[in-house]
């Protein structure tokens, strides 16, 4: 196996590092910054050019980081690796691993969706894909993004009209940004969470053009609000923090939205379903076209998509990671 | 269905019980109504027989999905709902539809039920087509029943009195025991006329609180009517000129299955009676079980009659002779409840609730904590003052229970909940220790916060053992103080215990699977 899985983490053999290793290592090759596919402690890492600001502010200042261009050869041991965009948030990619002719394909998480804020996934031929599955199961299909940021403006719109501020539960990293990048700026003003802001900054220095946001300040309680959108962090639901919005109408934009029991166990006004990750009939799409004869499936609906893919005459087997797909991934905002 | 469908998503986004009953209220105000009666049949949870089997349209819609049936058990696996998952899995909509929900109902869906295989699949196939996913959602669901959108029945018929500004009361009473949704049925319940209630009908029932105060915080003992809290059935039990009816808290007709409390009714005047139907032999109730036996069997045998004889053991007086006494003071129903139970000459079915005499709130729970030997559930406090109302107010009636049972159990087996907790593992099997082996005693998926079944749900995935279908096995190591109110021997079950309404009261991160309790503790409750 040319990526296997160990105790630290995805590790590649003939090159002699990790992929997202949930451990510190010598060397690390990370597909993107979020908690579960980025940790601190290990002592080089290798991420996409316009993932690096993200990731230091993420890993601290212990540890080297390295960026590559997109589609850029480099040479590590005994393989070749190049990334290519994943299209999940903001220098995400996947990672492809060529040795003696065998190609390998790991891609983090991805979606196939638009997304403003990050380039577009890139299908890569290989003989083994290594694929996510958080939403690896035939009920999860998403709704074309610009119908679902038209329902978002639809909700501000409204609770404008009502008199009320709007706030969105949003994960802060790539999911926030993605919404503010898409939502419809001349409804009314913008004003996010610190959380978000802090990630906002490192978006705007790679050229991710944002709307004006103004950040919340925990002096200004005497503030209105009404007619405003609020992107928070999930974490702030329920918190004395929202306090300062006074009337106002929540909503929580995941892809685990799409199911009722999910809603309503959320406790907010609105669901809406937004997703970074790939709905079913993305990750068939995916699969397919990476040509790939053997797949291995890691973190969500494993044994249905293995089940699924082999069904349809790929050698498909499961790889065990501690990357979050289902419980965890709730949290961190799929 | 469009509008029925604007309606649901209105009431299921929505977590303020003041803005579902305003949008129900300003539905059902602007809704034909043969629209609006057939919506308030499916949301007071009434449901016709079902037209399709569940399992038929799983499998037509996972090949309409293009997906086979192992996947489409994943799927509901992860969801908890066949109408969601079905609404979920089908491709999106070819045309769209705009006709009444009656029509839908009425025309489309009922028929259903008579037709031969293919053509009800052929039929249902192309309905699907029509709807998008949150109409096919609530299509699916009239068909399959279980039509929950967090309102209560008691919200709806608010919700109705709000539309038509008429008394909640009276609507309640028009909307109890049975009816069929029509056209003249929703005119009846709608108008503001005093019309005559179908005069087979019960009082809607008055329910108490919990207690969640100390008794103290009630005031003067002397203002309240304190009687043993019996675990048996709620009924109401109707004497008029020409009926005489029994209905369950539920609203169902009950006389089928207590044939000698009908047998008696005769010997008491025209009235109608609240009590608690119970097991009851040589003056005192039996364990829930013998009742157990009645239930749900019309026409008993005599042997289960002999065995389990039943009382309707009487604490309200809601009608005398015609007329309604449910304004007047507790005090005054129930004097009068007495006469008329006590005038029966000979012996009945009929019994009248005793009062507990304890001259204060001290002494008071001392005799509660006698309840268990009583076979009793704790005491009911009910202000002397108090009228029969509707609903479950704060203030006027209260339970209050005694403390369950406890025993520190360890989590063995695992299942996805359904509905608000589909996809989180959320209903557990315990297990006691014997013989250092862990058996099996109790199921329980109520009582812990959401952030405790998060938890709960994380360790199950990360300690999952075996999974034989949707049942994981899981290391045995959270221990939870469970709390159930009965406990009996039983040769059906593993450990040779069974309890009654069993449920988690708190995990005790402070215990190790190894010092939870043993079965030995647990047959040592036995009485």
């Amino acid at each position: 196996m040319l990526v296997e899985p160990t105790a630290r983490g995805l590790y590649c053999r003939a090159g002699d590092f990790y992929i997202d290793p949930w451990q510190p290592v010598e060397r690390a090759v990370i597909t993107h910054a979020h908690g579960d596919h980025a940790r601190p402690g290990s002592r080089a890492y290798l991420t996409a050019a316009c993932g690096v600001p993200v990731l230091r502010t993420r890993m601290g200042e212990e540890g080297t980081i390295e960026g590559l261009q997109y589609g850029e050869r480099r040479t590590v041991g005994d393989v070749a690796i190049s990334l290519h965009p994943a299209g999940h948030v903001l220098g995400s990619s996947q990672v492809r691993i060529e040795h003696r002719g065998e190609v390998w394909v790991v891609s983090g998480d991805y979606k196939l969706d638009p997304d403003p804020t990050c380039d577009a996934f890139e299908p890569v031929r290989c003989q083994t894909f290594v694929t996510e599955s958080t939403f690896g199961l035939p009920v999860y299909r998403w709704s074309a993004p610009r119908e679902t940021m038209a329902r978002i403006n639809a909700w501000w719109r409204g609770n404008q009209v009502a008199g009320r501020a709007s706030v969105l539960f949003a994960y802060a990293f790539g999911k926030a940004q993605r919404i503010l990048a898409s939502v419809d700026d001349a409804i009314g003003p913008i004003v996010v969470h610190g959380a978000v802001e802090n990630l906002n900054e490192g978006y705007r220095r790679c050229g991710v053009k944002l709307p004006a946001t103004r950040r919340v300040q925990d002096t200004d309680t005497k503030q209105d609000y009404a007619g405003a959108l609020i992107v928070a962090p999930p974490s702030a639901q329920s918190t004395p923090w929202l306090k300062r919005f006074g009337d106002y109408s929540d909503a929580f934009a995941s892809g685990w939205m799409a199911i009722r029991g999910a809603r309503r166990r959320r406790a907010v006004d609105q669901g809406f379903v937004l997703s970074d990750h790939a709905d079913w009939a993305s990750l068939n799409r995916a699969i397919e076209a990476t040509g790939a004869e053997r797949i291995y499936v890691t973190h969500g609906a494993i044994t249905p998509l293995v089940q699924w893919l082999a069904t349809k005459g790929y050698d498909a087997q499961p790889m065990r990671t501690e990357f979050q797909g289902e419980a965890g991934a709730e949290e961190a905002g799929a | 269905m469009k509008k029925f469908a604007a309606l649901f998503e209105a009431v299921d986004a929505s977590t303020s019980t003041k803005a579902k009953t305003a949008a129900l209220a300003q539905y059902f105000a602007t809704t034909d109504p043969r629209d609006a009666v057939w919506a308030a049949f499916f949301l007071t949870g009434h449901r016709p027989r079902q037209a399709v089997p569940t399992r038929r349209m799983a499998a037509w819609a996972a090949e309409v999905a293009g997906i086979p049936e192992w996947l489409f058990a994943e799927s509901y696996d992860a969801v908890g709902d066949f109408a969601e998952t079905i609404a979920l899995v089908l491709p999106d909509p070819q045309a769209s539809s705009d006709l009444p929900l009656a029509t839908w109902v009425e025309e489309r869906l009922l028929p259903l039920r008579e037709l031969p295989e293919a053509e009800q699949r052929a039929r249902l196939e192309a309905y699907w087509r029509e709807l998008d996913r949150t109409q096919r959602f609530i299509f699916n669901k009239l068909i399959t029943g279980g039509f929950r959108v967090g309102v209560s029945a008691l919200l709806v018929m608010r919700a109705i009195a709000q539309a038509f500004d008429l008394d909640a009361k009276v609507v309640a009473h028009r909307l109890a025991g049975e009816w069929s949704p029509s056209e003249a049925f929703w005119t009846s319940i709608t108008s503001g006329a005093e019309g005559a209630v179908d005069h087979a009908k019960p009082y809607p029932f008055f329910l108490a609180q919990p207690l969640d105060v100390a008794p103290q915080a009630l005031g003067d003992r002397a203002d309240w009517l304190v009687e043993w809290k019996w675990d048996g059935i709620r009924a109401q039990l109707i004497r008029r000129p020409g009926v005489t009816a029994l209905w369950s808290r539920g609203d169902e007709p009950i006389a089928g299955q207590f044939p000698e409390i009908m047998a008696d009714a005769p010997k008491l005047p025209e009235c109608v009676i609240d009590g608690e139907i119970l097991a009851w032999k040589d003056g005192r109730a039996m364990p829930f079980a013998a009742l157990q036996k009645r239930l749900g069997r019309k026409n008993p045998g005599k042997k289960v009659m002999t065995e389990s004889p039943v009382i309707l053991l009487a604490f309200d007086l809601l009608e005398f002779q015609g007329e309604d006494w449910r304004e007047r003071p507790l005090a005054e129903r129930r004097a009068k409840l007495k006469d008329v139970v006590h005038a029966i000459p000979g012996g009945s079915c009929f019994e009248t609730s005793s009062s507990v005499r304890a001259p204060d709130w001290e002494t008071l729970a001392i005799a509660r904590s006698r309840s268990r030997e009583l076979g009793t559930e704790g005491l009911m406090l009910k202000r002397l003052d108090s009228a029969y109302g509707v609903g479950r107010p704060k203030g006027v009636w209260w339970k209050w229970k005694i403390e369950p049972y406890t025993l520190d159990a360890v989590l063995v087996y695992a299942q996805k909940g359904n509905g608000k907790r589909a996809s989180l593992f959320t209903d557990y099997t315990f297990a006691l220790w014997k013989d250092g082996e862990l058996v099996p005693f109790a199921k329980a998926y109520s009582g812990l916060t959401d952030a405790e079944i998060r938890e709960v749900d994380a360790f199950i995935r990360r300690n999952t053992l075996e999974r034989f279908g949707p049942v994981r096995t899981v290391k045995p190591e959270l221990v939870f103080e469970l709390g159930f109110e009965g406990i009996q021997r039983s040769q059906r079950h593993k450990s040779g215990i069974a309890v009654r309404f069993p449920r988690m009261l708190r995990r005790r991160i402070d215990k190790s699977a190894d010092q939870a309790n043993t079965v030995a503790d647990a047959l040592s409750l036995l009485l």
